[in-house]
C-alpha cells in the first residue's frame, strides 16, 4: 500500500506538465543500461556523497546485519517514470537519533517529528543522488516526497522486484540499511 | 555586508536549518531568516515580508518550488530578488525549467557550505 502510494507521487513529479517530459521519457529506454542502473558501487557512493557532504560522518558498507533493535525508522521514497520503484532507508533509533543530531546540529532523545523529518530527507537525498549517477534517470525519473514508517517489529516486503541493492552501512557505533527496489524499468 | 533577509522555502524544517548554517557559514552572519514548509506558504510571506534573497527546494507537496518560483512573477513578488533553488533534481533539464520559471542560482542536494557561498554570495552582492 505504501509504496503504490509513493510510486503514484513519483509518477506525478516525473510528469510535471503532461506532455513533453513524458514522451521524451517514452522515447529513452533503460533496458540497455542496466548493468549501470544496477551497479552497487553507485549506491555506496550514494551513500559516501550524502552522508559526508550534508552530516559531515563517514561510513562504510558492511555485510554483516546490525542487530535489530525495537524501535525502528524507516523512510521510502518512490521512482517514478522510466523507473519505478523505491529508495529504502532503515535504522533502529540510535542511528537516526545520531543522524538527525548530526544534521540539525542538536541533540534528540525520542524519535520526534524533527527526527522524522531528517531521516526523510536523508532518504530523499539518497534518492536523489543515486538516480543522478544515471543520465538516462536523471532527467526521466521523478521521485515522491517521503514517506517515514516508525514502530516495533515491522518488516518491509517487495513482491518480486526487477532487482533490488540492499546495502548494510556502519557509521561510528551505529549501522543503518538502504534498499534500492526496482518494479519496473521501460 | 549589511543585514540579510532570507526566504527559505522547504518542506523539511531540518534542511531549512541546515540551509540557515550553509548561509551564515558563507558569511551571511547578519541574516534574518524567514521560513515556509511549502510554495503557498512562501508566497504568503513574500505578501508580507520584504526579502533580499530566496532559497527553495522544488520537490514540495501542495505547491512545488517551480510553481512557487512561476508564482512570484506571475504576482509580481520580490521584484528583482534573486532566487536559489536547492534540490535533489540535478538533471539539465530540471535545471533549464529552473532558470526559465526565473531561478538564478541552482544547487544541489548535497550540497558543501562552500557551493552555497560560490553561489549565493555573488548574488547578494550584485543585487
Amino acid at each position: 500500500m505504501l509504496l503504490n502510494g509513493v510510486r503514484r507521487a513519483a509518477i506525478a513529479q516525473a510528469r510535471p506538465d503532461g506532455g513533453c517530459e513524458k514522451e521524451s521519457a517514452m522515447a529513452v529506454s533503460l533496458r540497455a543500461r542496466m548493468d549501470l542502473v544496477s551497479d552497487p558501487r553507485n549506491l555506496d557512493a550514494s551513500v559516501e556523497e550524502v552522508f559526508q557532504l550534508m552530516i559531515g560522518l563517514a561510513c562504510r558498507r558492511v555485510s554483516e546485519a546490525p542487530e535489530r533493535e525495537p524501535d525502528s525508522v524507516t523512510a521510502v521514497v518512490g521512482f517514478g517514470g522510466l523507473l519505478s520503484g523505491a529508495c529504502v532507508f532503515s535504522s533502529g533509533s540510535a542511528a537516526a537519533l545520531n543522524i538527525a543530531g548530526h544534521m540539525a546540529g542538536m541533540k534528540f532523545s525520542e524519535i520526534d517529528d524533527t527526527v522524522k523529518d531528517a531521516v526523510g530527507e536523508i532518504c530523499n537525498m539518497l534518492a536523489g543522488a543515486w538516480k543522478g549517477k544515471i543520465p538516462e534517470l536523471a532527467a526521466n525519473c521523478g521521485l515522491s516526497v517521503p514517506a517515514v514508517i516508525t514502530g516495533r517489529d515491522y518488516r518491509l516486503h517487495v513482491q518480486a522486484p526487477e532487482f533490488q541493492l540492499h546495502h548494510i552501512y556502519r557509521c561510528g557505533d551505529t549501522a543503518f540499511e538502504v534498499t534500492i527496489v526496482c518494479d519496473g524499468v521501460q | 555586508m549589511s543585514e540579510i533577509r532570507a526566504l527559505i522555502v522547504d518542506d523539511s524544517s531540518v534542511m531549512r536549518k541546515i540551509v540557515e548554517r550553509s548561509l551564515r557559514q558563507a558569511g551571511l552572519e547578519s541574516l534574518v531568516v524567514h521560513e515556509a514548509g511549502s510554495g503557498a506558504e512562501g508566497l504568503e510571506v513574500l505578501k508580507a515580508k520584504p526579502v533580499d534573497l530566496i532559497l527553495s527546494d522544488i520537490n514540495m507537496p501542495s505547491m512545488d518550488g517551480l510553481e512557487f518560483l512561476r508564482q512570484i512573477r506571475a504576482q509580481n513578488l520580490a521584484p528583482g530578488v534573486p532566487v536559489v533553488m536547492i534540490t535533489t533534481e540535478s538533471s539539465e533539464e530540471h535545471v533549464k525549467q529552473a532558470i526559465q520559471a526565473g531561478a538564478r542560482g541552482y544547487i544541489r542536494k548535497p550540497f558543501t557550505a562552500d557551493q552555497v557561498k560560490e553561489r549565493v554570495l555573488p548574488l547578494v552582492r550584485a543585487a
